[in-house]
């Protein structure tokens, strides 16, 4: 006697548990019952559980019958003829739905080769395997899983054509690659994702050499003639905004010109990228420190007297100006009003990008570098058909790795740009290797994709022969221009005088207690004193009382306000913070005193 | 000859080399001037040798073993067939020895054992008798005899021998054990029951289970034993250290057993010893994880654990309470109750040691800090 239960009830009990399921999944399959059935049969238990709940993650499967898939030949044909469609599938009970416990029932075979009278089931396709990211990748069987992975990943963060109507949206922060491609080497999922709409790479010439050094660790080298040809070009965009806030008692802020006598007005030459509404005009070439939008806001404190008795009601220059370390041109203006019916005002800022030294870029397999050096193009090595590679990967990456398919996809690559056409390079269903490199020799190449080079500074053969192919290659989103930073001087904080954190604040790099360690231990007391004047303070100290003095700037003189006008003062150097540490000793209810000495 | 330059560079170059020198030259046939130049050239080697006055050793020797630190894997090693078995290795166990932690999380012993014994004839029954056993470990099967008012216990005679305890030995345990209870033992059957006529069915549960936990032989603490073959002889191994009361057996080597607990080497061996120890246990996690650190930053971490004759850890209650600076002191950790402790007897900081000379950025008084300029 089985028990069984309808989602998660007692129902009753069956006498014959495999009739019982068999009943179910006929009558399911013959589509009297709703295909959101799934029965499970738990041995151990010896129970039978039917689920037709929501929120069950079901995936389909071709239904196999002694050791035969359902979806024959003839059915083959139909679909292919657009006869049936996929519902007509599922209603002739051709393909089911399995949940996770009926799964733990079916035997599933992977390919159709693989069936046996056993099987209860057949894959769809082997692609099933992994998901809609990873099925980008071409070759995908011929790598290590972990490199599929990264791959797919990175492929994320690529740039690209993102969106056909990127000139009139208002996105924050993206980036469009000018000239992006289809690659050669596709994938199914490349046509089913309508990859050719939205591409994200493109195809260019890689030699597998190492040059000068300057692509060891994963550096690439790149063909400065490439870029100059618009080899991994994009534009940044960036949006700078304003609102016009509404205030206590009707003011508001007002976007306009600032006039002159406002509090805080920048100098006119600030200003000279604003047209007369305050607003900056499309095609502006600003830099920093430029204001893009003129906006005042009303006074601070209303209650305050001075304001009130200088009669004019001074406003508040409150203007957006473009950042430390940005720049670009104005791409277009969006006037508009946000939810509370405030005046919103976005300015789009485009940046023009070509690759730098720094930039990241990778192949779909995880195999990511940096551009470690841009070489001109003359001397870049060169084939005997004159080809040059516009990039250089460094055979190193290779062996520790195992990526079989970026080899490969050079070879493929290479053909497909050959023979005009591309190239089919679906996991486990791709266009075999072998069939390439025939194809390969047939077009007048080394079927093994090696050439001869010639050195491109001297001319000279190189010595050996160089694998050299067509790649899709992708750039990523990280670019040297939105890290770069560096600061001799700049801005500090109020409260300690010490220099601000991070890019944003043109911050100083922290030398911090680990690295203060390493100064004391090489005994260079100097270099450490003066690496840490960053908040060098001189306080009056009185020498009576010991206390921190005041100075007046007035009298020009220093006194203790303890001991009065005339106790003596001494201007001690001290770093800000252990001023401010004795000023937080006496908020503790602690005197700390400075007892002076003579040095000498 | 070389006497009479021994004598000349007494003082000079430590007993060690001087002894060295002696052996070697005195076996040598060498003329006076040549040896004068040997002992002046060794001189001279052990002046450069030593540490320049104003070196940080100390930040060098943190950083020495920082360092490697970082790299440290596997936090714990288990012993093959012995479950439960482990002890700390790796950072933890650095940190717990730095820290001088007084209960340690894996306290172990090595025992070895003298010349006849050491031959692993009859080494379970040696490490029998260092290992606490309680009554549980040779009991058969236990009875409660309910009308009587008694209970039944039946042991493996064997495992009673394994312990090397008679029956009247046995019994003596026991009657000290349970007061107030009738012991009668009559082969493998022992029998107890509650002298007073009162007893109740509760009592006799209760001493049901005390009997269980009764101490038998061997060291209390002393949880497992594992005799293992070292080289030619065999040690053993315990989880639990009594190093006091090991050593007393008669049948262990007391010159080389050893525990890892710091504290117990201190109390029964002295301080040198557990100087010593403090270095034996941090180069045996270095050297298992395979780093190297030379030994002199360990030396130097030890000597300032022991100089004060008790140990005292690296810790805010152990040396570092030591440091004479309030600033020095509250930089690290728990900085207001220094301070206020300062504020309250009116501690003075005269600023001249690292931490503080930083705080109030002048220059720090080691390395090239440390010369003045004085005139005439």
């Amino acid at each position: 006697m089985s028990e069984v239960f309808l989602n998660s009830q007692h129902v009753g009990e069956t006498d014959n548990w495999q009739s019982f399921i068999q009943a179910i999944k006929d009558e399911r399959r013959k589509n009297n019952v709703t295909n959101n059935v799934n029965v499970y049969y738990d041995k151990p238990l010896d129970t039978v559980y039917i689920e037709n709940t929501k929120w069950r993650a079901r995936r389909p499967l071709i239904v196999v019958k002694d050791g035969k898939p359902l979806f024959d030949e003839i059915l083959k044909k139909q679909v292919e003829k657009n006869e049936l469609s996929w519902d007509d599938l599922l209603k002739q009970g051709v393909i089911e739905y399995l949940d996770a416990a009926e799964e733990e029932n079916a035997l599933v075979a992977f390919l159709e080769e693989e069936l046996t009278p056993e099987h209860t089931h057949l894959e769809i396709t082997p692609l099933g395997l992994v998901g809609i990211t990873t099925a980008l990748l071409p070759y995908g069987n011929f790598s290590h899983g972990v490199r599929l992975l990264q791959g797919s990943k990175n492929q994320k963060q690529a740039l690209g054509f993102y969106a056909a109507n990127y000139s009139v949206r208002m996105d924050m922060d993206v980036n469009l690659l000018v000239n992006a491609q289809k690659p050669i080497v596709n994938t199914l999922m490349h046509e089913l994702s309508d990859y050719d709409k939205h591409p994200s790479g493109q195809n260019i010439i890689v030699a597998v050499l190492s040059y000068k050094g300057y692509n060891m660790e994963d550096a690439i080298v790149i063909n400065k003639g490439s870029i100059e040809r618009g080899l991994g070009r994009s534009f940044y965009y960036r949006p700078n905004s304003a609102e016009e806030l509404r205030y206590a008692g009707g003011l508001t802020d007002e976007i306009g010109l600032p006039d002159k006598d406002v509090k805080g007005y920048r100098s006119e030459e600030d200003y000279k990228f604003l047209e007369d509404d305050g607003i900056v005009y499309p095609e502006a070439r600003v830099k920093e420190g430029d204001v893009v939008i003129g906006k005042t806001s009303p006074p601070r404190f209303l209650s305050s007297m001075d304001d009130y008795n200088l009669m004019t009601n001074f406003r508040r220059e409150s203007s957006i100006n473009i950042s430390h370390g940005d720049g670009g041109t104005v791409d277009f203006v969006l006037l508009t009003e946000n939810e509370e019916g405030n005046k919103l005002l976005h300015v789009k800022m485009r940046e023009e990008r070509t690759p730098e030294i720094g930039d990241k870029f990778i192949s779909r397999y995880g195999q990511k570098g940096v551009i470690g050096l841009i070489v001109p193009h003359s001397d870049m090595p060169f084939s005997t058909n004159g080809i040059t590679p516009d990039l250089l990967f460094s055979p190193h990456g290779i062996p520790s790795r195992m990526t079989m398919n970026h080899l490969i996809e050079l070879v493929a690559g290479k053909t497909g740009a050959m023979a005009g056409r591309y190239i089919n390079g679906t996991t486990f269903d791709a266009e075999p290797e072998k069939e390439l490199r025939q194809e390969l020799l047939g077009l007048g190449f080394r079927e093994n994709g090696t050439e001869t080079l010639y050195n491109g500074q001297t001319g000279q053969q190189l010595e050996a022969k160089i694998f050299i192919g067509s790649m899709y290659y992708l750039k990523l989103k990280h670019m040297v221009a939105n890290r770069i930073h560096s600061r001799a001087r700049g801005p500090i904080q109020l409260l300690t005088r010490q220099p601000t954190e991070g890019r944003a604040k043109e911050g100083g790099l922290r030398l911090g207690e680990m690295e203060k360690d390493t100064f004391v231990a090489h005994g260079t007391s100097l270099l450490l004193k003066e690496r840490f004047d960053s908040d060098k303070a001189t306080v009056p100290v009185c020498e009576t009382c010991g206390l921190i003095g005041v100075y007046n700037e007035f009298k020009k003189k220093s006194f203790c306000p303890v001991c009065g006008d005339n106790s003596e003062i001494s201007n001690i150097d001290m770093s800000y913070a252990f001023k401010l540490i004795l000023d937080e000793f006496k908020s503790l209810g602690i005197l700390p005193k400075i007892v002076l000495k003579d040095k000498y | 000859m070389v006497e009479s330059l021994v004598k000349e560079y007494t003082g000079k170059l430590p007993v060690k080399l001087l002894g060295e020198l002696k052996d070697k030259l005195t076996a040598q046939k060498i003329n006076k001037t040549r040896a004068k130049k040997i002992f002046e050239t060794t001189l001279q080697e052990y002046l450069d040798a030593q540490v320049a006055p104003g070196e940080a050793v100390g930040i060098i020797a943190a950083e020495s073993i920082g360092e490697p630190g970082t790299q440290m894997t596997l936090n714990t090693f288990h012993f093959a067939g012995v479950s439960e078995m482990n002890v700390t290795t790796g950072l933890p166990r650095i940190i717990e020895v730095f820290d001088g932690r007084k209960n340690i999380a894996t306290p172990m012993m090595d025992v070895y054992l003298k010349a006849p014994y050491n031959k692993g004839k009859d080494i379970r029954k040696l490490a029998l008798l260092i290992k606490q056993s309680t009554l549980q470990d040779i009991i058969k099967e236990v009875n409660t005899d309910l009308m009587n008012g008694k209970i039944e216990v039946e042991i493996l005679s064997a495992k009673l021998d394994d312990h090397g305890l008679a029956q009247a030995q046995l019994k003596k345990i026991l009657e000290k054990g349970l007061k107030g209870v009738n012991v009668k033992i009559d082969g493998s059957l022992i029998t107890l029951a509650p002298s007073s006529k009162e007893s109740n069915l509760n009592d006799l549960y209760k001493l049901k289970e005390k009997l269980k936990k009764i101490h038998m032989s061997g060291l209390k603490g002393v949880t497992h034993v594992l005799p293992v073959k070292r080289d030619e002889e065999f040690v053993i191994m315990t989880a639990g250290s009594k190093l006091k009361e090991v050593l007393e057996l008669e049948f262990v080597d007391e010159t080389r057993t050893v525990s890892n607990d710091i504290y117990e080497i201190a109390e029964n061996l002295g301080i040198e010893a557990a100087r010593t120890a403090v270095m034996n246990e941090v180069f045996k996690v270095i050297n298992a994880q395979g780093l190297t650190i030379d030994e002199r930053h360990i030396v130097l971490v030890a000597d300032m654990m022991c100089v004060t004759g008790g140990i005292k850890g690296i810790t805010r209650y152990g040396i570092v309470s030591e440091k004479a600076s309030v600033l020095a002191r509250a930089s690290f950790e728990t900085p207001i109750k220094h301070l206020i402790s300062a504020a309250l007897t009116g501690e003075e900081d005269y600023l001249n040691s690292v931490v503080e000379n930083v705080m109030i950025n002048q220059p720090i008084p080691t390395g090239t800090g440390m010369p003045k300029l004085s005139t005439k």
